[in-house]
């Protein structure tokens, strides 16, 4: 085996906040691994080193997105492994986990395997397959757990749609329990949200929507935690977006029980307000018109008051992750009426972006936010990611670049994903991946980043 | 373009074209220009929906002709697309854009490509391609009529329903109607009784009216009253101004207009109601309930009408009724309408206007 | 409309003398051509032909004691440029009578070219066939468009392009004159 060049990055400021650390240092990284942290390492003694410069700019670990959509198999025309990996190489994402609801699903071994063959081949960041709950995501009969975790799952889920039936969730956490891998629920109570395609409220009484209450979502999050606490099982809260979810899972948590949460940055940035802008040809045409279906998202987005408790709920930890849930689809599935447009949108290459803005508001610190990207998802998939988590001397070389100042303007036009749907196309942004490095190989460069030899 | 650091949503930077802004000259509508689609009320103002009844008076005129044809849009194409049934806003579209010499094709989606799964924009597309200037649609999902309208920059849309969303011509007609009968609807109490949740009619009929001044009080199982109403998310600026009132008898004391909303058989399968008999005993609108209103007190329906169930036959038919009124008033209105997105969005060098 | 306009650019050719002089002048020509006042209706064009129409009725009444009926017609829907043009307001059309053999008297202020004309008398077909159509203005400033001329003129003015001809008229205006606006001034919109 050709071993790869060192690579030396220079000057950064590092924040790393597994250990805490957060200040100006080189970082030496040899053959996949991470070799040395040093405020300074001297590059003459190194030969065969890529060197990188990162002057202003910041250097943590890779992003583990506990939750988004490849595609592949059988949605290639909506997203590859291919391009799914490389819009997360440029959105500063190391590692994927990938939900089921592929065709076909992935609830058996050859699925798995066909996901990471292709990986190997195509995929230019870690990918992890998430397994079915239940066979063919149908919800009736329990998924052949052990065997999907002997091949390489990492978590289960029938994400799309939830666990509707409450006992087939109680069986799956009490069988899942000696697996010791989580089951990521999408809370989404069918008989409440039937027919919902926005936020139930004001906006969706003006435009006449067919609205999702918070309660759809509330509801199966509290039988969710009444099950986990009744199982002891591994709960993970899919993609929270209502303060009445924050409260719940806060409530749990105080109680002792061991359930874990993640939020969506587009939760954490818009509202349902987003979806109304009024269109006013006195005005003149907006890009971002009324019934711009790419504010079409399950869980909806929701009123301010939601978006401040969760961010409260991220801030105190209530809220383990930030998960991107990741949902391209093709022009065709958004280019319809908002009742008939696909859920789901485009996040890989906006994250970092948007998130950002969070720091610059003073809503979230950027150790906090950095955490929530890093040590909260790898502590919900367990000790087997403590190697992707951080910095340290002798932990994988999965890191990420970052110009926290770059301002920039989203162009879905020259997005890397198959996805083009994204509320935030023609936003200004600030906040830039520069570097994405994936086992000691730099797996994105941004065109202007300073790389020398 | 900013994003905005709260949270709240998007701030949007407009281009305002600056060409387009120096009409000023006082024969120049309200709102300085004309729409070039009609989507809904909300965004008009108060002044240009008064501009738009003004147009409907003079279109009347027309109508009472023995000759009912002038040639002021002569050339023009115009498409009714309806992808749901309907008789007298379609037929009303028809008549109006004939009167007004423009040829109007009608367009459904049974025994049209749609049958074979063309999507409405490509629908709409076709339409476009073939030079057709107005587009009026209807179609079971909210919001169809802005898909046209972003997608097609060479056509006009008029918005003759959108699922739950808004059916505006059919409320500037009603505005009209009850403006016709009293003057003005400043400081009127209207009573809008039914099924407001899946009532388009209802949306837009709170938003033309509550701009021009009425008060507006809704009445109905309060299943099947819409969220967000009384501020209940505390979003002022979303909806407009309402009360509801469960109670019909309540809500009714003292009422100049009263709505009847059309209530759809199959809304007590959905669990809405427990039977029609409930309903009916406690929200048709009845002689006798209609004695506590005004005496002068005007009864609408938007139509069709399920007749002894959200109205009774007797108010349908009676007096006070102005539903046979509403629906001659329709051709006038969708005339103005018409007419108004047909002309020009900017004004010719003009010579003095007496010589010309 | 209320704009200041400089002296130089604008220079008055009647008085309110003038005005009235020649309005008493057509009224007796038109007794005088129809010979006397049966069958006859004036068709006053929006905005100041209806006033001048009523001036004319008013005279013919003073003059011969009968009254000649005058009606108002709003041409809008019979422009010919109705994509070009913002959608003007519509004013009420009180023509609602049978047209049918009567002898037709249409008034406007300003005759150009000629295209309000032709609006107006494809407006008036719509009201029954008349019997004779005639046409009145108080100025006639040249520059037709199309193949017509009036019966009666109060005073032709002959103009540039560049000039605009401005009646104004007691009720609408305040005041009784006509005046010839230059657009030098960069004001070459309504008056």
């Amino acid at each position: 085996m050709v071993s790869k060049p060192g690579i030396l990055i220079t000057n950064g400021r590092i924040i790393d906040p597994c250990s805490g650390y957060d200040g100006n240092g080189d970082l030496l990284i040899n053959n996949g691994t991470i070799v040395a942290r040093e405020t300074h390492i001297e590059k003459e003694s190194l030969s065969d080193v890529i060197i990188v410069d990162a002057g202003g700019l910041i250097v943590c670990p890779g992003f583990i997105d506990l939750h988004c959509h490849l595609r592949e198999p059988g949605f290639e025309y909506k997203e590859t492994i291919s391009t799914g990996t490389r819009a997360a190489a440029r959105g500063g994402f190391t590692t994927l986990c990938s939900m089921p609801n592929t065709e076909p699903a992935i609830d058996n071994v050859a699925v798995v395997d066909y996901i990471r063959a292709k990986t190997v081949e195509d995929g230019v960041v870690r990918v992890w397959p998430i397994g079915c709950v239940t066979k063919g995501r149908k919800g009736y009969e329990l998924s052949e757990m052990e065997e999907l975790a002997i091949a390489g799952v990492v978590a289960f889920s029938d994400d799309g749609d939830p666990v509707w039936d409450s006992n087939i969730m109680r069986l799956a956490l009490a069988y899942s329990k000696d697996l010791d891998l989580p089951i990521s629920n999408h809370c989404q109570d069918h008989t409440l949200s039937k027919g919902g395609v926005m936020g139930e409220g004001s906006v969706s009484t003006r435009l006449g929507l067919p609205g999702i209450p918070a309660a759809a979502e509330e509801a199966m999050v509290a039988r969710d935690i009444a099950l986990a606490e009744l199982t002891g099982g591994k709960l993970h809260v899919a993609h929270l977006s209502t303060a009445g979810s924050v409260a719940l899972v806060r409530e749990a948590k105080n109680r002792g029980l061991s359930i874990t949460a993640e939020v969506c940055p587009h939760h954490l940035l818009l509202t349902d307000e987003r979806v109304l802008t009024p269109y006013d040809d006195i005005n003149g045409m907006s890009p971002n018109d009324s019934y711009d279906t790419s504010t079409k998202v399950y869980p909806p987005l929701r009123t301010s008051n939601d978006v401040r408790a969760l961010i409260d709920g991220l801030n105190d930890g209530v809220i383990d992750c930030i998960a991107t849930d990741h949902a391209p689809h093709d022009i065709a599935s958004k280019q319809v009426t908002y009742e008939e447009a696909s859920f789901g949108i485009s996040v890989l290459e906006t994250a970092v972006g948007s998130l950002c803005q969070l720091v610059y508001s003073g809503q979230l610190s950027l150790s906090t936010l950095i955490d929530r990207l890093t040590v909260g998802p790898a502590k919900v998939l367990g000790a087997q990611f403590d190697a992707y988590k951080s910095l340290e001397p002798n932990t994988a070389a999965d890191l990420v670049l970052i110009d926290p100042d770059k301002e920039w303007t989203v162009d879905s036009e020259l997005f890397v994903s198959k996805g083009r749907n994204t509320p935030l196309n023609g936003a200004t942004l600030r906040g830039l991946v520069q570097m994405t490095i994936v086992d000691g190989e730099i797996v994105y460069q941004c065109p202007d980043v300073g790389g020398k030899e | 373009m900013t994003l905005l650091l709260s949270g709240l949503g998007m701030v949007i930077t407009l281009m305002v074209d600056v060409e387009s802004n120096v009409i000023g000259s006082q024969n120049v509508n309200a709102a300085g220009t004309n729409r070039k689609h009609i989507l809904d009320v909300d965004v008009l103002s108060e002044d240009e929906i008064l501009n738009i009844l003004d147009q409907t008076d003079a279109m009347s005129e027309v109508l009472r002709r023995d000759i009912k044809k002038v040639p002021a849009l002569r050339g023009r194409v115009i498409v009714t697309l309806f992808y749901e049934a309907s008789t007298r806003t379609r037929i009303s579209f028809e008549e109006a854009g004939k009167i007004l010499s423009a040829d109007v094709i009608n367009m459904s989606s049974s025994g049209s490509s749609v049958d074979k799964g063309e999507s409405l924009l490509n629908t709409g597309l076709t339409l476009q391609a073939m030079g057709v200037d107005v587009i009026v649609v209807r179609h079971p999902y909210s919001g169809a009529p802005n898909l046209l309208a972003k997608h097609l920059p060479k056509v006009s849309i008029i918005n003759a329903g959108d699922g739950l969303h808004a059916h505006p011509t059919q409320a500037l007609l009603d505005a009209y109607t009850v403006r016709s009968k009293l003057g003005s609807l400043k400081g009127l109490k209207i009573v809008i009784v039914g099924d407001v949740l899946h009532s388009r009619v209802a949306r837009s009929a709170i938003w033309a009216f509550t701009k021009l001044g009425a008060e507006i009080v809704l009445s109905g199982p309060n299943t099947l009253m819409p969220v967000g109403l009384n501020l209940v998310d505390g979003r002022a600026n979303v909806l407009p101004p309402v009360s509801v009132q469960p109670d019909l008898d309540d809500a009714i004391r003292g009422a100049d207009v009263v709505m009847a909303l059309r209530l759809q058989n199959e809304r007590q399968n959905g669990g809405y109601l427990p039977s029609l008999r409930e309903y009916i005993r406690r929200w048709q609108i009845t002689k006798d309930r209609l004695s506590s209103a005004s005496k002068e007190v005007l009864v609408m329906h938007p139509g069709p009408m399920n007749e002894g169930i959200e109205i009774s036959t007797e108010v349908a038919h009676g007096g006070r009724s102005l539903i046979e009124e509403q629906v001659t008033n329709g051709v006038a209105l969708r005339m103005a309408l018409l007419y108004q997105v047909s002309a020009g969005g900017y004004q010719i060098e003009e010579e003095h206007p007496n010589g010309q | 409309m209320k704009r200041a306009f400089g002296v130089m650019n604008q220079h008055k050719v009647m008085n309110d003398q003038d005005v009235r002089r020649a309005l008493a002048r057509i009224s007796h020509e038109i007794l005088e051509r129809n010979k006397g006042t049966d069958d006859l209706i004036m068709v006053g064009l929006y905005t100041r032909g209806v006033t001048i129409a009523q001036r004319l009725s008013e005279n013919i009444q003073k003059f011969e004691g009968t009254i000649v009926p005058v009606e108002s017609l709003d041409i809008s829907l019979y422009r010919d440029d109705v994509q070009l043009r913002i959608a003007q307001p519509i004013k009420p059309t009180t023509l609602a009578a049978d047209i049918s053999g009567m002898k037709v008297v249409l008034v406007d202020d300003v005759l150009f070219t000629g295209r309000s004309i032709r609006a107006s008398m494809d407006s008036l077909q719509d009201f029954g066939r008349a019997k004779e159509i005639q046409l009145a203005v108080l100025v006639d400033r040249g520059h037709r468009e199309l193949p017509l001329r009036a019966d009666y003129v109060g005073k032709n003015i002959p103009t540039s392009l560049e000039e605009q001809v401005r009646v104004r008229l007691i009720e609408t205006d305040g005041t009784d004159d006509v005046v010839i606006v230059r657009s030098g001034d960069g004001n070459n919109s309504n008056g």
